[in-house]
Formats: structure tokens, sequence, C-alpha cells
């Protein structure tokens, strides 16, 4: 077993993991932050994005261990100081942008990453960027309208 | 998947003494290598983690060469590259998907040689050179089949230098599942002489299409590519498509590719 | 004017803060203290003679609690089926066993063998490597026509590969015969659809749990029916009655039906868990899950269509063979039935119609009820039939189409497939089509296309479904081994909130959110006072769950008929507290009023008076507001509706984008406009998945050659286009209090033909006549049909 630490949604966590823990499992079983979905097992469906150290990643495809020393941020440090919904889960509350809501948290990790990235993303910019997160219930449609208006109420926010 | 000893090491040369123990095995990005552990596909006594070397990490320009660091991760070797050799910026920034390309590498790409990914087709075109922590390696030798390249046990690449041509476009038709190559072609012209390098099409993996390359000699247009039939022999047939439509997709992509440039 | 409370108001998803924050409830969140982990060992062959399993080396390994094999099922009962079909000659379906675990034979890659129970999840997946199986393989079947050929039997004792032969309407063979001899014209097509894989993006799981102390099990599963689960785990299999098993779907992370049916890790974990006296927990990896998941479709199909020389439909004759698997899931033999012979009078008057349906046995995965169930089939392979009827005949599709429609004043319309459709009217969905697809702008659209190199299609389709499902009577008749009815208690609580506990079971439709937008209409009383509960056979009354487009058409009828007694009763106690009499109270916006006066006494005080019952008729009236309602419906409701997509096509490459697509449907009336647009949205993903997509091939030794998403290739983000919906044309149902009919499967539905009809309208106009291009669409499938 190996000693790990790092800091997940602002608070210092540490625990003991096998080498071949992934990020997903830590989060999921040690922490038990839950938010964090594990959709497949071939890096593909994107249930499971955290950032790390401000990057998007799949934490199913990344060991708690290479975790070590990083910034974690999960879903369940998306919301606003009091606990309201933040910018982008109120956009995909408003947006109907979820419904069974297994993929979402992960949607709403690549969305904040891209809006990060691109403050005004055009409906191809996040057909594109979405490519690695897989909704089986929206067709999407909702989700995109979300994150365009996430990212209206972020540039409004700045502005 | 199996368990497994875990280093992550802050110098190549501590990475190369914990390689250099039985049954180690590098860990870059892990973005292939993670799913095959997951799978149980593979039974590593000891996973290093060269994602913590800072000499590993970096893209520098200069000389005609843009020279990409082993471990540098797929997004930022595409900004590093974007403003002096743009088609390698696109490949890279169109890998996977975007959290894939956060993690992973150039030399993770080029040391699986997976015979559907984008690295080696831009390091072939190019002829780029693999740089490993023994040698030097240039691309014509460093692929070697499917899976296989000329890496020995515990030997680490760590940079590759990629000469940018005077033109260059990289045509990736993806497999509608993984968003592999289905076919992908990287054309680069380098005066008169064009290198044709295509990934997802061969039983071999990444080859160089030399009658193309032929072809474009001197008379570097999509015309000159008219005439030209690659043999399915050879080629992947699988449930995303036959080997006659790889042929086939292999010289569409080429055309466009050359057309791009 | 859009509403913005109750019936009609596209309220805001409450469940929505939970699933944001990463406070929902998923199964595999759950851990129940001192639970162990199972792994299940799954044949890798597809067809085998189980000769031994030896669990020696596995049991001795660290952490490994016991070891279940086949053998320890003996004398438990199996996986039953829910239908029992009838066959043409008067003959039951043919019912191979399902046991839990295999014995003596394995019949597909991923039937469980072994599950070895550990202490951790990585300890029994270690262990169940060391798990040895003897197996002695033998050729697989995969090929329908092969299974029915004489190939490799799957169920030896049953001595052919045939489950059933169904004729439907059978009396009319002989008339569909002469019809279609007599016929001016004849259109014939033969086509595949597609076999799936559902892919809800929470995989299964399962947690089984014993109270030795009350002798009580409890699973918590991811279940679509949880009560159904009950029923058939504990009659069936198990042997458990009903008061000592509780079954409790949390959050469910999508269905699309796979969660409908009792699968074997249930019965396993429940049964581990009495044994061990410990909770045991199994959680399916996606690859599991593509091995173990029913799958969905899977129908060879030959349709031919007769009309006359005005384009007049005068019979239609279908023989389809549909792929069971290696073994009848819940509800897998319903499926190419009642649940798709009965819709092949789509949207149209056929005088005469005739469905064959051989149901196969495979060495595959069991295939049930995915998305739309049977009436994408029937979808499927009528409306490409008739386009390509219009294309022979040289007819404008969308004429041919209104040709035949059933008109607006022709319902209740009595099919001669032996259902009657209430209402409908399917040239003003179609006028609506035309509409919003902007159908007579194509042409300059397809000038554009061409101009880059591009062929561009136009393809339009009907399609209509029953949903609702169903009445009990009838279904019965008809040989399924359940009601379909739905249940609802609503309590009203003493200070005028409402508890409203249901049969159904949300897994993404907002049950939350819009059962109390129908309640507190009704109730006159805000949304946020009205809660619901499922999921729990423990706080819900007996009903049979969340598909086939049916929890608000019956689950929510019931629902309403609660709410209507409830109505009732608190008129009797605002009556006493009125001093009027009971037939002169009128309920209105929350208050009780005597007419014609200013009398009036508030829902709270009502509320009150039945749980404080100081001023109260007791002789007359039992205290207390909480009133249960069965609804058993009286017919399917008849969703219908018309769609459109533009594609184009690279014919160099033959890779097919969708330009745009455009749905025009009839649910009749929408409790929630924004629920109901998401769900045709995902609805046609769904659908555009399997047009151009989904493939969920085998090779012939029976693995599944897309058994991961990098072969399986789901939609993503970038294959969908932005979406035009439109529900505006609305015929309420006639028989269900709500007047709605069902809008979960619509999109599924009614979307791939018009994809396929796209395509292959395109590659007309492009000067290739190529007829069909089978499922899934794909750019090589595209390219060798261009290249002949």
């Amino acid at each position: 077993m190996n000693e790990v630490s790092f800091v997940v949604n602002g608070r210092e966590v540490s625990g003991e993991v096998e080498g071949r823990t992934l990020l997903s499992e830590f989060l999921r079983e040690n922490l038990r932050l839950t938010g964090t979905h594990v959709g497949c097992d071939t890096s593909q469906c994107g249930a499971c994005v955290v950032h790390v150290d401000g990057n998007a990643v799949k934490s199913c495809t990344m060991f708690a261990l290479e975790a070590e020393g990083s910034n974690v941020l999960t879903i369940e440090g998306m919301a606003n100081e009091d606990g309201s919904l933040g910018v982008i889960q109120q956009a995909f509350q408003d947006h109907h942008g979820l419904q069974c809501g297994f993929c979402t948290p992960g949607m709403v990790m690549s969305a904040s990453a891209l809006i990060s990235e691109n403050p005004d993303p055009s409906e191809m910019e996040i057909r594109d960027y979405l490519e690695g997160n897989i909704c089986r219930c929206t067709g999407y449609h909702n989700i995109v309208k979300a994150i365009q208006a996430a990212a209206e109420a972020t540039r409004t926010q700045a502005a | 998947m199996y368990n497994f000893d875990f280093e992550r090491p802050s110098s190549l040369a501590d990475a190369i003494v914990a390689l250099a123990q039985e049954d180690s095995q590098a860990l870059a990005g892990g973005q292939t290598l993670i799913p095959t552990l997951k799978n149980r596909l593979a039974n590593p006594a000891k996973l290093v983690s060269l994602m913590a070397i800072d000499d590993l990490q970096g893209v520098a320009v200069g000389d005609g060469v843009v020279c990409v660091k082993a471990a540098t991760t797929h997004v930022a070797a595409a900004a590093g590259a974007a403003g002096s050799f743009p088609a390698l910026a696109e490949l890279a920034g169109n890998i996977g998907d975007p959290a894939v390309r956060n993690r992973g590498t150039v030399g993770g790409s080029l040391a699986n040689n997976d015979p559907s990914a984008c690295y080696p087709a831009a390091a072939l075109a190019t002829g780029a050179t693999i740089v490993t922590n023994l040698r030097e390696i240039s691309a014509d030798e460093f692929f070697t089949g499917m899976f296989g390249t000329a890496l020995g046990d515990g030997e680490i690449i760590t940079e590759v230098r990629f000469p940018v041509p005077d033109a260059a476009n990289y045509q990736k038709f993806e497999q509608p599942a993984s968003r592999f190559a289905l076919v992908g072609v990287f054309v680069a012209r380098f005066g008169d002489r064009a290198r044709v390098a295509v990934t997802g099409a061969s039983e071999d993996g990444v080859f160089r299409w030399v009658e193309a390359e032929s072809a474009l000699f001197g008379n570097f247009t999509k015309a000159s590519l008219d005439g030209l039939e690659l043999s399915p022999e050879g080629l992947i047939g699988d449930i995303h498509g036959s080997a006659e439509y790889r042929a086939h997709l292999t010289k569409i992509m080429a055309g466009r590719a050359v057309a791009a440039c | 004017m859009p509403k913005d409370f109750g019936v009609g108001a596209s309220t805001k998803r409450r469940e929505d803060v939970r699933f944001l924050t990463g406070n929902g409830q998923y199964t595999d969140d759950m851990n129940v203290h001192g639970q162990a982990h199972v792994h299940f060992v799954r044949s890798e062959v597809a067809n085998g003679v189980l000769k031994s399993v030896d669990t020696s080396a596995a049991a001795a390994m660290a952490g490994v609690v016991r070891v279940f094999t086949g053998a320890d099922f003996e004398g438990v009962g199996g996986l039953p089926c829910g239908w029992q079909i009838t066959d043409r000659h008067g003959e039951p379906m043919k019912e191979p066993a399902h046991p839990v675990l295999a014995q003596g034979k394995v019949r597909h890659v991923g039937d469980p063998i072994a599950a070895v129970v550990a202490e951790t999840a990585a300890q029994a997946r270690d262990a169940a490597e060391a798990v040895s199986c003897e197996i002695e393989e033998q050729p697989a079947v995969t090929d329908m026509k092969a299974a029915l050929g004489g190939g490799a039997l799957v169920h030896d004792e049953i001595g052919s590969n045939l489950c059933y032969d169904w004729g439907f309407v059978e009396e009319n063979r002989e008339a569909v015969e002469e019809a279609i001899r007599g016929a001016h014209h004849v259109t014939t097509l033969e086509l595949t659809n597609n076999r799936l894989i559902p892919n809800a993006m929470e995989p299964r799981v399962a947690i089984g749990d014993y109270n030795p102390s009350t002798d009580e099990s409890t699973l918590y599963t991811t279940s679509q029916n949880p009560h159904v689960i009950r029923l058939l785990m504990g009659a069936f299999v198990l042997g458990l009655p009903e008061h000592k098993l509780r079954v409790v779907a949390p959050d469910v992370g999508g269905g699309f039906g796979s969660k409908i049916f009792h699968y074997a890790e249930e019965a396993l974990c429940t049964f581990a868990a009495r044994q061990l006296k410990r909770a045991v927990k199994w959680t399916a990896s996606r690859s599991e899950s593509f091995i173990t998941d029913a799958h969905g479709r899977d129908h060879v199909t030959k349709i031919e269509l007769a009309l006359d020389k005005d384009g007049n439909f005068l019979a239609i004759r279908t023989e389809t063979c549909a792929n069971m698997g290696a073994y009848l899931s819940t509800f897998s033999t319903s499926v190419p039935t009642w649940l798709h012979g009965t819709l092949m009078a789509g949207n149209y008057k056929t005088p005469l119609i005739y469905v064959n349906v051989k149901a196969v046995f495979t060495n595959t995965v069991p295939v049930d009820a995915y998305r739309g169930a049977g009436r994408p089939e029937a979808t499927f392979q009528l409306e490409r039939v008739i386009d390509k009827a219009a294309r022979e005949l040289n007819m404008n599709p969308i004429e041919l189409r209104r040709r035949n429609f059933i008109g607006a004043d022709e319902f209740p319309y009595s099919t001669p497939v032996a259902v009657q459709y209430d209402t409908g009217n399917y040239q003003a969905t179609m006028d609506k089509l035309v509409d919003i697809a902007d159908i007579d702008g194509f042409s300059g659209r397809a000038e554009s296309s061409a101009a880059r190199g591009k062929l561009r299609g136009l393809g339009v389709n009907c399609y209509i479904e029953a949903c609702g499902i169903a009445p009990s009577n009838l279904v019965g008749q008809l040989g399924a081994r359940a009601g379909l009815y739905e249940s609802a208690t609503v309590r009203v609580n003493a200070t005028g909130s409402v508890t409203v506990m249901t049969g159904s079971h949300s897994h993404g439709q907002g049950h939350e959110t819009t059962f109390p937008q129908v309640v507190a209409d009704m109730l006159g009383i805000e949304e946020g006072q009205v809660n619901i509960q499922h999921g729990d056979t423990a706080n819900t009354p007996m009903g049979m769950g969340t598909y086939g487009s049916r929890s608000i058409a019956v689950g929510g009828a019931a629902m309403v008929r609660a709410t209507e007694k409830i109505i009732s009763k608190a008129k009797k106690i605002a009556a006493h507290l009125l001093e009027a009499p009971e037939g002169d109270i009128e309920f209105k916006d929350g208050s009780f009023a005597v007419a014609g006066t200013d009398k009036s006494v508030a829902w709270g005080d009502v509320c009150l008076a039945a749980y404080v019952p100081h001023n109260y008729p007791l002789e007359e009236l039992e205290p207390g507001l909480e009133e249960t309602a069965f609804y058993d419906p009286a017919n399917f409701t008849f969703p219908a509706g018309a769609y459109a997509c533009e594609v184009e096509v690279d014919p160099e490459t033959g890779k097919v984008d969708i330009c745009s697509f455009a749905a025009a449907d009839d649910f009749g009336n929408v409790i929630n406009p924004m629920i109901v647009d998401g769900q045709v949205h995902g609805g046609i993903a769904q659908g555009i998945g399997q047009a151009l997509l989904e493939h969920a091939t085998y090779d012939d030794n029976g693995q599944l050659l897309a058994g991961s998403y990098m072969d399986y290739a789901m939609p993503r983000a970038d294959d969908v286009p932005s979406l035009v919906v439109d529900h505006s044309c609305q015929t309420p149902c006639t028989h269900n209090p709500l007047g709605v009919k069902g809008c979960g499967e619509a999109g599924a539905i009614g979307s791939p033909p018009a994809v396929v009809n796209a395509v292959i309208d395109a590659l007309e106009r492009g000067g290739h006549s190529v007829g069909h291009i089978d499922m899934p669409v794909s750019p090589s499938r595209v390219w060798a049909a261009i290249n002949g």
C-alpha cells in the first residue's frame, strides 16, 4: 500500500491505496465523493471527468498515486459557496440538460473546462469538445444549449 | 487489473534505474495502457510514471525542427507547435478527446504504436528522429509493425524531433466508435520531395505509401494521385470497413491532404 | 401563452439539483455495512458443454468468502419469461430453462458460470481467474437462417432453434396472399433491423442484503420496476414471499428497457446474501454490460406492400425472423409479436395485413425490449417499403402517405391488426412537419450541397406506436403473465402537503417534477407542496413500473384517480365544516366553497380537520386523507407523428452527415413541454445511432465484435444535429383522465426510417440507384453500395 495525499475541492485528503487504485475509485470509495461516476472501462464515456490542476481528465484513466500533490476538482466542488447551483449547473437545470443524471457530472466538468478555454464557444465547438462525454438520454441538444447559456452567463459575470 | 508497484521518479536517471528491474513498465499518460491493464491484458510488476520528470516536458522550436519532449501531453504539444508546425499541432489537437489530450503524450503514443494512432503518421511522414535515453532512431527504423517498435527493454523515449516540412497536412477519417483513425494520411512536402504516411489502414501498422510519394515528386498536386490505386492486400478489414474500403479511403485522404497543403 | 404552473408548464426539474451537485444516489453509490463483493466467472465461448467447475483454488485465495456455481442453484428456480406466445398452430412457445448460474451447458459468451464472493471487488476478480472451467466447446450459431437451417442447437432438449412461429392475423393469411397476387403493384423489401445494445450510461448494479433477525431480504438494484423484480425473483426464482423481500431501486441512470428485466445477478446477490448472512454487491463493468444486458431489435424481415394503380394500399405481408438470443428474457417474446405485429397498419388504411414472426434461439445475449420494443421494427419496415413504393411508382413519398392516411374523421379506427386507434390527425402532423422542416426549401439546400460536392437527401416518414401499456384483460388473453395496471397512493398530510407513492419509477424521465405538477394542479396547491416516493417496494403500492411510455398515461392516471378520491372525501369534510350539503360544495383553486355563497374553507383547514377530527363527521367518515387507486387502462394510447431528416452524403467516402432533423409529434395533452422535448431529443439521437452508427455484431463463433465503446459506436454530440421538435398537434387520448399518450419512445421509433430514407434519397438524386442499405448506414456500407 502507498500513501497518497492531494487536495480535493479545496480540502486536503490522504489515504492508503494500491498501485492499481484509480483516481475515480479513490474519490468514490475512499472519499465517498460518489458524484464522479464510472460508465465504461475503455476511457470513452467521460462520466468520470474531474479537473486535475485545472485540466479536465478522466479519473478512471489515472491512478490515484498520479494525483499526488495535485489539486483536484470534482462535481461536488462546483456549487457556489452558499450551496446554490453554480453557473454551469444552473444552466443545465434551466435548459433541461440532463435526464438520468449519470453522465451529468462529467458533462459539467467538461463544460467548465471548455468555458475556461473558450469563453464564447460556437455550437460546433461545443459538440466537438464533448467528444469524450457520452450521454444516452438527452440527444445532446439541451446540453449544448445549457453550455451556450453557461458560457454567456460566465462572460456576463466576468464583465 | 492486477496489482503492481508504482513509482513516480522525478529524474530520468531514476526512471532508468526503476525500469531496469524485471517486469517494470513505463507509464506515460496511460490513456492506452490503463484500459489495457483494466482488461488484464498486461501484468507488470511495476509501473514507472514518467510524468513527473521535468526534462521530459515541453516543446522546443528551432533550426527547422519541432522537438517535442516525450512526456508532453497532446494539448501542450498542440499549443507548442501551433506557430511553427500547424499540421502537427492540428494532429495533436484532434487525438482522442480533450480529457485524453490532457493526459496522453507523444512518447506514449509512439512507444505503443497503435496501428490506428495519429502520431506515428506524423513521425513517419516527416522523417522524425525518435530520441531515447540510449540513441537516436529514425522514424523509418522505429516502427516495426503493429504495436511494434525498435525500442529495447527499459529504453525510454526522451524526445521526438519533427523536421518542419515546407507544407504538410493530416487527414483523419475517424472510426465512428473509437474515433481513432479508420484511415489517417499525413502528407509532408520538403522541397520537391513528398512523404506520405498512412495510419489505421495496414495490418503492419503505420507505413509510407511510396507510390504516392513518387507520384507527388516534383508535381505536388492532388491530380498526381489520380492514377494510383493502393492494393488492399495486407490492409485491415473489420466491422468498420473492408480492406478495399481502407485502400480507397487512403487515396481519398491522401488527395485531400495534398489539396489542403 | 405558456403556463408557469401545473399541467402544461415547463417546470424545472427538482431532481436536477442533486444530480448536478454529485448528490444523486445511484445503486453503486451505496455501500451496505459489512458487504462483500461478487465477481462472475463467465463463459468465454458461445456454446459448450460445461463438464466441470473447479473452485478449490479460488476458494483458497485471499479474501474469498465463498464461490457459488450452478450446483448451488439446484432446486432453485430459473429466470422466468413473462409472456407466453401461442404459435400459428395453437402450440405454446418453446420455453427452455434459464438457470441463474449455468448448469451443464453454456449458451452465450457472458453466460455466468460461477460467482466468487470476496471481501473486496479486486479480490473477487483476482480469485475469479483461479476458477477452472472445463468446457467442451461446440459449434455456435449466431445467424438466424443458420439457426433454423440445421445449425448447432442452443437448447438440445427442444430439438430445434425455433421458439415459435407466430401468425397474425392468421385468418387473413389467404386473403393477403390473394390481394398481393392480384395487385397492380407490389413493392418488396428485405431488410435487417440491426441488433443494438441499450447502453444506459449507468451500468447495472445489485446489492443483496439479508437481516437474519427478521429473515428479510433486501435487493438494491438498478431497475425500472422494483415491484416486478420482487414478484419475479421472489415467486419464480428464490421462493421468497413478498413480505420478506424488499426491492429498492434508488436513482437509476437510464434504462431504455434494459433495466426492466430480471437478471441473474440480482438473484445471485439476494441468494448469496441469505447464504452468507451478509450483504453482497455486484457492479457491472461496461465490458460486462455488453455481454449481459439484454440487447435490442435484431430482426430480419421481408415485407411486401400491394398497391392499386392510384397508390392506395391494398395489403401488407411481412415475414420476420426475430432473434431471442440464448434464453428468453423477461418480455422478449412479446416484442416481435404483440408489440410489433399490432403496429403494422401504421398511420394508414390498409385493409389486409398478415404478419409472420419466427422467434429464433441463437448463441447470443438474450434480446428483449429496447426503447420502442417492436414498434421501431414495425415502423422501419413499413416506412421504408412505402418510400420504396413511392419511388417505384414515381410518386411523391409524402403524397403517397397522405393518400393512405386514416382520416381525422375516421376515429376511433379499428385496424386489421386488432387494435383500435382512439384518436389522431395524421394530416395535421404532416402539415406541421412540412412547415417546421421547411420541406419546400429542400431543393435550394440540395443545390448548395451539390456545389460543395455533397449529395443531399430528404427522408420523411410517419410513425404510430401503442403506448400506455396496457389493458390487463387484453394482454392476459395475449399471453402476458402479469397485469399491466399502475398504482398510486396519495397521502395528504395534516398540514396540507401531499406525498404521492407511485409504482412507476423514473430513470431519467423527471417524475419527481411532473407527477406533482398534476396533483398540485388538481388540488390548487403549489407544486412544492407535493412530493413523490417511488422505487421502493416497502413504501409504494404494487405497480408495474416505467417502460412502454406508460408512466404518465397509466401511472399518472392512477394518481389522478387517487387524487379524485381525495377531493371527493375532502368535499365531504368541507361540507361538514361549512354545514352545507355535499352536493353544493365546489372545489376550486385550493378552496372549498358553498355554491352561490361566499362561504368557503381552505384546503389546509380541511386537511387539518381530517387529521385532527374534533369537528368531524366521525360516524360517516373515517379520519385521515389518504387514498389509493389502481388504474388499468381501457386501451393503449396511440401517439403518432411525422419526422423529416436531411442528410449530406460524401460520395467519395460514403460518410453521412445529418444536416437537420425535425419531428412533429401528437402526444395528446402534455404535462411538461420541456421534458417532452427532451424525451423526443433523446429518442431521436438513439434512432440516429441505430440508423448510422450502432451495431452489436457477432462473428460466427459467437464472439461479440462490438464489445466495447471502441467498436460499438455510441452517438456523440457531433453525430447529432440541433433538433427541431414540435408537439403542438394534440388530439388528446380519449380514454385516460389526462388525455395523455406518452412520449418516451417516439423519437427512437420515428427516426431511423427518416434517416435511411434520406440517405437513399441522396444517393438516388446522385444517380446511385441502390434501393436499400441496411442499418447502420455506415460510411463503408454507403461506399460499397455506391460502388456496386
